[in-house]
């Protein structure tokens, strides 16, 4: 179980140490910022032991959360209720900085005593904290007494993370599709590694106890419906490139509203949401994944002091979407003492600080392609060491999914108000991101 | 110009200086970093060349980024053409940048050297320390080949300025450091001795660092200093304190050049001239007198300088150890510092007062604060001033003040540190035994040591006990008295009862008269502890019950009874189950005499280092305690115990006398011949095995002690050897002809004392010798292997040739009976008048069934018999070998090796031959050197010898060179042709 935790800033000094238990002594505090972030390596691994004593930690900007334990915990739980204070402290006051945790200071501990008790964690959820932990902005909805008593029934009853008697006039939900792309990419265009890690977000204003249903192109269940006869006409999508009907996932893990028992059984999402912002489900595929643009670089070395490099890229999606931010980084060797750069489309531009060309292109269309050559004069030294040729790296935001995923359905009921799953708005986005995508050169 | 115009201050270096302290983190720092060095890098691949400004202030920003941990790979070109500008902050970046970042092997050395060449030759002298001072920063070899030539030069030159001198003297100091080879200094020195005549303070500072340096390597040559230094001194330590101006720090003149002035003294010997040496007993009396005089300055650093060199002036002072006044000056000074307020004042007063109680005219003086350094012993707050306390106690410990000095160490001991423990117990054991007068006082102390720090009690303390109780009859009695009181408390530490086990297993008998310490109760009371012991004390307990049967036949019963049970006799400990068995089956069936034969009382140990001062020494380390106070107190002791060692020679030859050999003389003899046994009559055959019985069970018991003489598993596996290379013909009738091979049989015993000289079908010769100084004893056994007696058994000894001048050699006559499976003794007396060649013969005749035989050895008696073993450290060594220099002195021989190269017989061996055995000496470690002093009478010829094994020789052999040299010619020789065969 979690003995304490810490929040360091950048020169690591102590903004919040809760102790929760006796055997993590003060001293913790100054054993986490000599060995990992005064550490003269850069410490990589976010657990780190020292004498006997483990620490988890995560990074948000310049801020340090470390959580602290004797014991021999699930270290997956620990991060996971990391990542879940770092949730809860933005939706209270918004971007996690110094200034904002030294305002936020009382919050802060009145959040910790809330979330972990003696460090077992307890209810996170945002909305449900919200209705008892009130500061500043967060005015409670609810004065009257008798809501108040209902508080402590509701935050420790089944269904801890939504109260009752919600009432909204307009019954609205939305949904995203957040995914991420990763890929590694040889020189020759071959696919190295490349998996998608994507989750579904939700916000939703319903009114009263509504169930919900939500159904994607699950490559078990679609299946199993095809056994059964049952074809699905909405099979076919509008999303980029292909046209498979349903994807395989590999691992995914949901909001503790889901109810699992079902998700065995029938492979179904069924849940009662909670009120306002959370995150449904989280699922990884590596499968049949469409890559949105693929790098073709050419690197040519003339003499010791000259360099030339030409990258082509070429978007591989529908011609009528419209790829964004599209950003491409070229690494520069160590001795690069000048750079001329022409391309056709977006800006170019050599940054000294980060040894690299970034050519930042703000839109581009479906199977377009674009392309940059630079020359790069070099300074002879007297290192002989070979430059590594680190990959080029890329970065974008799609408007579809890379994984394939596919919303086909999300059902609301309410049995006790008067009203249907077709009186609720729903909304649907797709967004596909760059994660780690690389090309070797 | 935009160089005049931006001055030094360099804004851009200031810039980023300041944008690097403000990056809030790593990451942003080290883009900076990136940025910066790109931006570097274009301004120096830019085709218009930069002015001496920007280059500099390139170069610096370079250096700070290397200086931040980040590599640098560029810019040293830039740098290097910094070192020709004319300007001053121009070259100092150039050359600060290539001290900082430049290896020696770059390829841009020669460009670097030949800028420095330029700066040295020219003549402004900021640019000639610019330059000495990079030279002595990067202080490589390549610098020192290009340079070492050109700095004397420059620094006995007459011209040159003082600054430039300084520089000058320190950097050749720092060259001479790294490559002594090449800084040569020869036609120099004199030059650089006379520039402690200097005007200029600072300049003689700086020289005599170099020369003190110097002049530790070759002392000779830079004699002509200690005149001049002292003349230095005497000015400094005469002159006011206003006189020295700049020189004068807090009221003291120029202390760090007084302090290196007296350091420099402390490499020679006092001054012979006799005016010099009186200047300088002038001064330090007045440096003395002036550390009585009041503080001119309450603050530190005034006091602090003052006694800098005062502490200085008395290590001299001790170093010369001739004036006996200034020691006991010194020695009152220090007693004040003793008392000081100061900790740091108080360890140096006690540190130092180590020194000087060793030497023979302070150490009264050094008694006289005895009372203060107990009461330190006792009241000090640091743990390393108590421990200089207690090295204070030791050293200033005689035989007037041991008394107390031991009781007050003991006392202390109860409360002491847990780290100075051990060292304490053991100074504590050596010191009672050193200075014991009464034997009774000794056994006491040690017996309480034990009793108060049992646990840091090491074996050797122990062993200790025993041997001085084994070995002096008059305190036996007492010590029996004393451990059986001992014993009696309930808790007792284990090493007591060890040292009760064994002292009662030998002397019981000696109080078993008084009823309370009858024999029963004796055993009850050692039994009653046996459970609590690990198995090494049950075992020795086991041995004692062995001989308790010997000694008092009436606990026979009890004691067979305590063997029989179980958890002795099954024991799951192979020794002491193989005891028990042994021991219940040896108290069965041996009668009386033979149980008295062999549970006979242990003979005296042979005298020799003292096991614990062996222990104190490996523990202190050199220097800790010097080496000389030690030896003189372990010639010290020697004496004291002498009387104690001639009693355990005259009882040895009682023993030998009465007929009745110690067991382990005997084993010799009887153990090695397995075909005796079968030959042999039934009572023989009885008599051997329960004297090999008896063997490993003596054996296992010794080896808890060390065994008194050599161990008899390693005769046993030398003596068969011969047995059947000796064939019976041998025997000749001619008296003056020795055996063809007695050579052979002499130069087995040219590295080991004790063995089997000769054996045949009739006799077996057993030898046993040791050796003192010029004179030796040695003990022939002569047994009998038939069943029938040998009759008009002689011996003769005689000296051939000129030997009879060279060898006294006297021989008690033998028994001219000896029966079938006896064993006679004969003792011969040796003394070597000179150096010898040849060996003494041996003639034995005897009738043997009617037979008359006769046979003729040689007696090994070799020159290295009498060598005494010298420890030298390793200067030390090769100074004395380049004094043995003359080409008859030396002897060399180059040899193959008739044994496998083993290391660890290899230093058997050269130990055995007498010599030391010198470790860490010879700069490979697979040489072997040795040294010693052989004792003649007439004179004593001191020998080194070196062994250069070789392991792949050509054609794949392994050869040996061996080079003997010592005083006299001859000896060489013939240390040469004895040891070549050994190897």
């Amino acid at each position: 179980m979690i003995g304490g935790l810490f929040i360091y800033n950048h020169k690591g000094e102590v903004l919040i140490s809760r102790v929760y238990r006796d055997d993590i002594g003060r001293n913790a505090v100054d054993a986490f910022r000599v060995n990992v972030i005064h550490a003269r390596q850069q410490v990589r691994s976010p657990v780190t032991n020292i004498a006997r004593t483990s620490f988890f930690h995560v990074k948000r900007s310049n801020i340090w959360l470390a959580a602290v334990t004797k014991q021999n915990v699930n270290a997956a739980m620990v991060f996971e209720f990391l990542y879940k204070m770092c949730d809860v402290m933005t939706a209270y006051f918004g971007k996690i900085s110094e200034e904002n945790i030294k305002n936020n200071f009382v919050l802060i501990y009145e959040l910790l005593d809330e979330i972990l008790d003696f460090g077992y964690p307890q209810n996170s959820e945002t909305g449900a904290l919200k209705t008892f932990i009130t500061q500043q902005g967060i005015k409670s909805q609810h004065h009257t007494k008798e809501e108040q008593s209902q508080i402590t029934s509701q935050v420790t009853g089944q269904i801890g993370w939504r109260r009752e008697g919600i009432k909204y006039r307009r019954n609205e939900l939305f949904l995203d599709v957040l995914e991420s792309v990763n890929l590694l990419m040889s020189p020759q265009g071959q696919v190295l590694s490349a998996h998608v890690s994507g989750r579904v977000v939700m916000k939703s204003y319903l009114s009263g106890m509504p169930e919900c249903k939500f159904g994607m192109n699950d490559k078990i269940v679609i299946d199993k419906q095809g056994k059964g006869g049952t074809t699905d006409d909405s099979g076919k999508s509008e999303l980029g490139g292909s046209g498979k009907q349903s994807i395989a996932i590999d691992d995914c893990t949901f909001h503790q509203c889901v109810r699992l028992s079902k998700f065995d059984s029938e492979r179904s999402i069924s849940f009662i949401p909670p009120d306002g912002d959370y995150e449904l489900m989280r699922y990884r595929t590596t499968k049949d994944i469409i890559l949105p643009f693929r790098v073709i670089p050419l690197v040519r070395e003339v003499g010791r002091t000259k360099l030339e490099v030409k990258v082509v890229i070429k978007s591989n999606f529908k011609p009528s979407l419209l790829a964004q931010k599209i950003e491409v980084r070229i690494p520069t060797p160590l001795n690069t003492s000048g750079v001329q750069v022409i391309c056709m489309k977006g800006k170019a531009k050599y940054k000294a600080s980060e040894n690299a060309i970034v050519w930042k292109i703000k839109r581009m269309a479906g199977m377009k392609e674009s392309q940059i050559s630079a020359e790069i004069e070099l300074l002879p030294t007297n290192d002989k060491k070979k430059w590594a040729r680190p990959p080029i790296s890329m970065n974008f935001e799609v408007p579809f999914a890379p994984s394939g995923l596919k919303v086909r359905y999300l059902k609301v009921f309410e049995s006790k108000l008067n009203y249907s799953d077709h009186d609720v708005i729903k909304w649907v986005r797709y967004i596909g991101r760059s994660g780690i995508y690389e090309t070797r050169c | 110009m935009p160089a005049v115009s931006k001055g030094d201050g360099m804004r851009g270096l200031a810039v980023f200086i300041s944008d690097i302290r403000n990056c809030k983190s790593k990451e942003a720092e080290i883009k900076r970093i990136n940025k910066e060095l790109a931006n570097i890098r274009s301004k120096f691949k830019g085709d218009k060349a930069l002015d001496g400004y920007s280059k500099k202030k390139y170069v610096c920003k370079l250096l700070f980024i290397f200086l931040l941990g980040h590599d640098i790979d560029f810019g040293h070109m830039e740098a290097v053409n910094l070192l020709s500008s004319n300007k001053y902050t121009e070259k100092q970046i150039g050359y600060l940048f290539i001290s900082v970042l430049v290896n020696s092997n770059s390829e841009l050395i020669r460009l670097i050297n030949n800028a420095i060449k330029n700066d040295l030759s020219s003549r402004n002298p900021t640019f000639m320390c610019l330059a000495l001072h990079c030279i002595a920063n990067v202080g490589s070899r390549e610098m020192a080949e290009a340079f070492a030539g050109e700095i004397p030069r420059i620094l006995v030159a007459g011209d040159t300025m003082d600054s430039v001198k300084q520089s000058a003297a320190l950097c050749l100091l720092r060259l001479y450091k790294t490559s002594p080879d090449l800084v040569l200094m020869g036609e120099w020195t004199s030059r650089v001795v006379h520039l402690l005549n200097d005007q200029h303070m600072g300049v003689v500072t700086a020289a005599i660092s170099l020369i003190t340096c110097l002049s530790q390597k070759n002392p000779d040559e830079f004699k002509t200093c200690v005149s001049l230094a002292v003349s230095r001194l005497s000015r400094i330590v005469s002159s006011a304190s206003t006189d020295l101006q700049d020189y004068t720090y807090y009221f003291v003149p120029a202390p760090w050049l007084s302090c290196k002035l007296l350091r420099l003294l402390q490499c020679y010997p006092p001054p012979e001239d006799g005016a010099v040496k009186g200047r300088l007993v002038e001064c330090l009396e007045t440096i003395l007198n002036k550390a009585q005089e009041p503080p001119k300055s309450k603050k530190v650093q005034h006091s602090n300088a003052k006694n800098a060199i005062l502490f200085e002036a008395i290590s001299l002072i001790i170093h010369y150890d001739s004036e006996p006044n200034l020691l006991v000056r010194a020695c009152n000074q220090l007693g004040q510092f003793l008392q000081h307020r100061e900790t740091n004042l108080r360890y140096l007063a006690l540190e130092s007062m180590c020194t000087l109680a060793s030497s023979e005219f302070s150490h009264e003086a050094v008694k006289t604060h005895i009372e203060t350094v107990i009461n330190a012993l006792k009241t000090e707050r640091d743990v390393s001033v108590r421990q200089r306390a207690a090295d204070l106690l030791y050293a200033m410990c005689d035989r007037s003040n041991a008394k107390q000095i031991v009781a007050e160490m003991l006392s202390y001991l109860e409360t002491a540190d847990y780290s100075i423990r051990e060292e304490m117990v053991l100074k504590v054991a050596i010191l009672a035994e050193k200075y014991a007068v009464d034997y009774s006082w000794y056994v006491d102390t040690i017996l309480n040591l034990i009793r108060i720090a049992g646990d840091y009690v090491s074996e050797e303390v122990w062993y200790r006990v025993i041997q001085i109780v084994i070995n002096r009859d008059d305190v036996q009695g007492y010590a029996a008295k004393t451990v059986f009181e001992a014993l009696q408390a309930p808790a007792c530490h284990e090493n007591m009862v060890k040292v009760g086990g064994y002292i009662l297993g030998e002397f019981g008998n000696l109080i078993a008269g008084d009823p309370r310490s009858s024999p029963l109760v004796q055993f009850n009371l050692l039994h009653s502890k046996f459970h609590l012991c690990s198995v090494p004390t049950r075992a020795l307990l086991l041995s004692a019950y062995i001989k308790f049967i010997n000694l008092f036949p009436e606990t026979k019963s009890t004691i067979q009874e305590v063997l029989r049970s179980d958890s002795q006799i099954r024991n799951s400990d192979v020794e002491l189950q193989q005891r028990a068995v042994e021991y219940l089956k040896l108290s069965s069936i041996a009668s009386t005499d033979v149980l008295a034969t062999v549970l006979e009382e242990m003979p005296p140990f042979p005298e020799r280092e003292s096991s614990i001062l062996a222990k104190l020494k490996k523990k202190k380390g050199p220097g800790a305690v010097s080496v000389n106070e030690l030896e003189e107190g372990k010639r010290e002791g020697g004496e004291l115990n002498g009387g104690g060692e001639r009693g355990g020679d005259g009882s040895a030859i009682a023993a030998s006398n009465a007929s009745t050999p110690s067991p382990s003389a005997d084993l010799l003899g009887l153990r090695t011949g397995p075909p005796v046994t079968a030959a042999a009559p039934s009572a023989g055959s009885l008599l051997v095995d329960v004297f090999s019985e008896a063997g490993v069970n003596d054996d296992g018991f010794l080896r808890d002690l060390e065994p008194p003489t050599e161990s008899s598993d390693s005769l046993l596996a030398e003596g068969p050897g011969d047995s059947d290379s000796a064939p019976p013909s041998v025997v000749s009738e001619d008296p003056a002809t020795p055996l063809p091979e007695s050579n052979e049989l002499l130069n087995k015993f040219v590295c080991k004392n004790n063995g089997v000289l000769f054996e045949n079908q009739l006799l077996q010769i057993g030898i046993k010798s040791e050796y003192r100084q010029n004179l030796g004893r040695m003990y022939l056994f002569y047994g009998n292997k038939t069943s029938v007696q040998f009759v008009t058994f002689t011996t003769t000894v005689t000296c051939p040739g000129e030997l009879q001048s060279q060898l006294n050699v006297q021989s008690k006559t033998v028994e001219p009976l000896i029966e079938g499976g006896a064993q006679v003794q004969q003792v011969i007396n040796i003394e070597c008048l000179t150096d010898f060649t040849d060996a003494p013969l041996l003639n034995i005749k005897f009738r043997y069934g009617g037979a008359l035989q006769n046979l003729t050895l040689k007696l090994p008696v070799t020159i290295n018999k009498f060598f005494q073993p010298t420890e030298m450290a390793s200067h030390d060594f090769f100074q004395r070998w380049k004094q043995l220099s003359q080409p008859q002195q030396e002897a060399q021989k180059i040899f193959k090796a008739n044994n496998a190269m083993d290391t660890e017989v290899l230093k058997a061996k050269l130990l055995g031959l007498g010599m030391a055995l010198l470790e860490n000496v010879d700069p490979n470690p697979e040489n072997f050197v040795c040294a010693g002093v052989i004792q003649t009478k007439a004179q004593q010829v001191g020998s080194l010898l070196r062994l250069e094994p070789n392991a792949q020789a050509q054609s794949g052999e392994q050869m040996y060179r061996l080079t003997v040299r010592s005083s006299k010619d001859t000896v060489s020789k013939r240390l040469c042709e004895l040891l070549a065969e050994q190897f």
